[in-house]
Parts: structure tokens; sequence; C-alpha cells
């Protein structure tokens, strides 16, 4: 498995408990629109990426994040600094 | 602060997300519009309509022509209607007029603005006080000012919205850690890189549910990596600690927190914002702050009600005693009724009744309003996730007869829509 797929999958399973209507996920769902968060969630859930993976996405760094490909990528690039 | 059903007092600014084109840019308010419409509709007042056309004193007024035992203002202290501080105020509006019509850093510094700086000097005993004209640009200020481009700063994530609008001013990395969790703290700022500049801020109590942080500990974290601290005390400034200073100072931490900022929109009784510190070069922030410089500084009677309002908190130990008291009796009070609570045991002047629906909290709300008692109601996303508030803050002057009336009330009320059992000591949530 690639590095981008492994971050994608426990991208996918730190969701899982967030996405209450049970929405399928692709690289271009969107956090605000397709899964309606509202800002306390993502609080929640960029905590557990963040505990997850070890690194800090900082508020700056979120305001630029909407899509799940967005954040794999992220990810991916913090994981690597 | 008025934190009522429809402010985001707390918490990150939502986004508006229908991204829908429109030239009329007021379009973006329809969600908000149709929701308050809603609530109206649903038969509840306008909780923004409330006007007081006459104040009785700090625990009474009138609304629509009736007395109400006011349980949801800030002020704390009772100081608004002390007398000297009625008559310090009216001495400097007939010595110095009515406004300053100017920048603290230009013409807008009078006696009584270095008279309010020199009194919170010697009430937190630290070398530096700034004024502002209020408290929210005090946090705006401060923050964007502390932290530049590079820095970072680490904030909890239930900070007041004055505190998330003085990161959105500046140009720090913004950082956020669970809220009063130590060990998240000390995570976040163990994966951050040694090298640049760290500004931890924290509240000493959260004003949604009325919980203290625990500061020794947190400030201890900030310290091992290297971060400086600031510290909100805006809801506790007069009657925690031996000196009244705050949180900070209950928990020993007296010459360990970097800067202090408060208000004196609570305790002190008036309006206004500061921060204290020991920093030798503090007197800097005066020339960098956009916050400080770009606004016309505060009224002349209002730093004389503000100097005289806290050299008078200073001394304050028998109405420190009186609120403290009837924090805790209004505390067990509604717990023994059977309401869950914002925090098991009474830990400062707020006490936050948690309600499961907006239906039932309105409810409350209205029905109290209408048989003469005020308390504030938060929602989501103000409040933390799906709970709806009635917050009650509690006075020293409120007196027990009154304590024991807003029991009844409650208790009338929390029947009524069915919050509370009517065997008074069964839970229903």
């Amino acid at each position: 498995m690639s590095d981008r797929q492994e971050t994608e999958t426990i991208i996918h399973r730190l969701i899982e408990p967030f996405n209450k209507k049970g929405v399928s996920l692709t690289e271009a769902t969107t956090f605000a629109g397709d899964l309606e968060w509202d800002s306390l969630t993502v609080m929640d859930f960029v905590a557990a990426v963040e505990d997850e993976f070890d690194i800090i996405i900082t508020m700056n760094m979120q305001a630029e994040i909407e899509t799940v490909g967005q954040l794999v990528a992220a990810v991916n690039k913090l994981k690597a600094a | 602060m008025t934190d009522s059903i429809d402010i985001t007092d707390r918490h990150a600014p939502t986004q508006d997300l229908s991204g829908a084109p429109d030239r009329d840019l007021m379009s973006k308010f329809d969600g908000l519009i149709a929701e308050r419409q809603r609530l109206l509709d649903s038969g509840v007042r306008d909780p923004f309509a409330i006007v007081m056309d006459e104040v009785l004193g700090p625990t009474e007024a009138v609304i629509q022509g009736r007395r109400t035992i006011l349980l949801g203002t800030y002020n704390y202290m009772g100081m608004t209607f002390d007398p000297d501080v009625i008559a310090a105020g009216k001495a400097a509006l007939d010595g110095f007029g009515s406004g300053t019509n100017g920048s603290r850093m230009l013409n807008g510094t009078f006696r009584d603005h270095m008279e309010a700086e020199a009194a919170l000097r010697e009430f937190y005993g630290m070398s530096g006080a700034i004024v502002f004209s209020t408290g929210y640009q005090a946090n705006l200020g401060m923050i964007a000012t502390l932290a530049g481009k590079g820095d970072y700063i680490i904030l909890d994530a239930d900070s007041h919205a004055s505190i998330y609008d003085g990161c959105a001013m500046g140009n720090a990395e913004i950082v956020r850690f669970r809220h009063n969790s130590v060990a998240d703290l000390d995570k976040r700022l163990g994966r951050l890189p040694p090298e640049p500049g760290k500004l931890v801020v924290l509240e000493g109590v959260y004003s949604m549910l009325g919980d203290i942080a625990p500061l020794k500990e947190m400030v201890a974290v900030a310290k091992k990596h290297g971060a400086m601290v600031l510290v909100d005390e805006a809801h506790s400034m007069g009657f925690f600690g031996p000196n009244g200073r705050g949180v900070y100072e209950d928990q020993g931490l007296q010459g360990q927190v970097d800067f202090v900022v408060g208000t004196f929109s609570k305790s002190v009784g008036t309006v206004g914002g500061f921060c204290v510190s020991d920093h030798p070069k503090f007197e800097a922030v005066r020339l960098a702050c956009r916050p400080y410089i770009f606004t016309a500084s505060l009224p002349p009677s209002v730093v004389a009600t503000a100097a005289t309002s806290i050299r008078k908190l200073a001394r304050a130990h028998d109405k420190r005693a009186r609120l403290w008291e009837n924090a805790r009796t209004l505390h067990g009070n509604l717990k023994a009724l059977g309401f869950t609570l914002g925090t098991e045991q009474p830990e400062s002047a707020i006490i936050a009744v948690i309600l499961p629906t907006q239906e039932e909290a309105v409810g409350m709300w209205q029905a109290l309003l209408e048989q003469g008692l005020y308390v504030n109601m938060a929602r989501p996303p103000a409040t933390p996730a799906g709970t709806f508030l009635l917050r009650c803050s509690l006075c020293a002057e409120h007196t027990p007869e009154q304590i024991a009336r807003v029991t009844d009330l409650f208790a009338a009320a929390g029947r009524a829509v069915g919050a509370i059992s009517t065997n008074a000591l069964e839970r229903k949530h």
C-alpha cells in the first residue's frame, strides 16, 4: 500500500465516528458541505487526526482544507516534514 | 458581553457554506433571519428585545413593566450603584467633560486614565498596566500584537470570541487544544518546533459552563516548552485568590503568568479592558498595538468609576464572601431540584443549567422571564456540543430572599417544561 493510500485509509477510519449521515467518502467529499460538520465537530476531528499522526494542523492550514483529498495530501506533507 | 440566544459568544467564527454567488451581500444572512423567525413563530418573545426601562440596583430592573431579578448580568460584585463609584464618575464628568475626543496615544489620556492604570498596578501587584476601551479590544490587541509572523498561539478550543478574533487579526500560526486538557496542551506544544516564539492563551473561568482552568498544571507545561502565558481573568476578578486577582492567584501562580487580561465590564461595574504584566518592556505595547492606538479612549467618568471601583474591590472581603455563599447556595438548590449543571461543584459565580433541547431551554427562559427572573440563554455553537444552557451569574448583592425566589421559579418552570421531575429528588435527565 502506498503512503497516500495508507493515510487515506486511516483518515476514512477517523471520519467514521463523525459521519452521522453515513456519507460515502471520496477524495472530493467536503467536510462542511457533504458531511455537514460544524466548527465543534471539525475541532474534535482535527484533534483526532493530529494525535493519530503525531502532527499539528494549524488553524491557518485548516482554513485551506475543504475536502478529504486535500486533508490526505496535507497530512502526508506534514508527516514528511 | 451579551451572549444571548443568537450571539456566538464563543468559539471560532462559523463559516458561511452556501457559496452561492449573489450580488446582495446581505443574502448571506438569510439563514440567520429564517432561524430567528422560526423561533419567534414558536411564540417566544424576542430574546434580543430585552429592554431595561428602569434599573433599580445591581440585582433588579424593570422589564416590560415588571420588576425582574437580574441573574444574567456579570455584575458579580454589585459595584454599579456603589455611592463612592457614582460620586467619582460624577466628579469626573463635571471636571473633565463627557468624552476625550481622541486616542490614548494622542490627546485621549486624562488624569483618570492614569489613575485607573495606577489602581490596576496596585490591585495586581504588577509593574505595568494598560487600559483599553473594551475587554474585547484588550484581548484583540494583546494577542494580535504579541504573536507575530512565525510565532505560534496555542489556545483552548473553548476560548472566548475575542481570543479567536485576536488570532484572526494577527499573523501567527494558530494551534488549538482540547478544552482544559493539560495532556493535550503538552502534546501539542511538544510537536511544535522549538525555535519560534509561543504564546499560550488561557482563561481563568470559562463563561459558558462556569468551569475553571487547571492553570497551575497548564502554566507549568507552557514553561516547560518555553512558551509565554496570557490568562484572561474576565470572570474571576474581585473574588478569586486572597487579593481577588483571579484564578491564577487562587492557584498560587503570582509571578508566573506573563500577561493577565481583564475587563471593567464585569466585577468593576463599568466598561473597558486592560492588560497587566511585570514584563520590563511591557510599555512598548502602547506603540504597536492597533486596537489601543486607533480608537477613542474611554470617557473620563468611566475611568474614574473604574479606578474607584478597583480600589474598593481590593478590600471587598465581605462582598467576596457573600458572592461565594450565593453561588454555593444556588448551585446546591438547583442540583437538589434535579437539574443538570455545567459543573458538579460550584466552581465560579456562573451556574449553567444544561437542557437537552432548544424547546425546553426557550420554554423555561420565557417562563422565568414572565415570572420576573432574567437569565442568559445560550445554544450551539456558542455552547459545548449539543447543549442548551440557561446561565445564571450571581451577584454579591443578591439577597437570601432573592436566591430562594430564584430557586422556586426554577423549580416551577423546570417542572412545567418537563426538565425536572415533579418529584424533586428524581432526575429526569
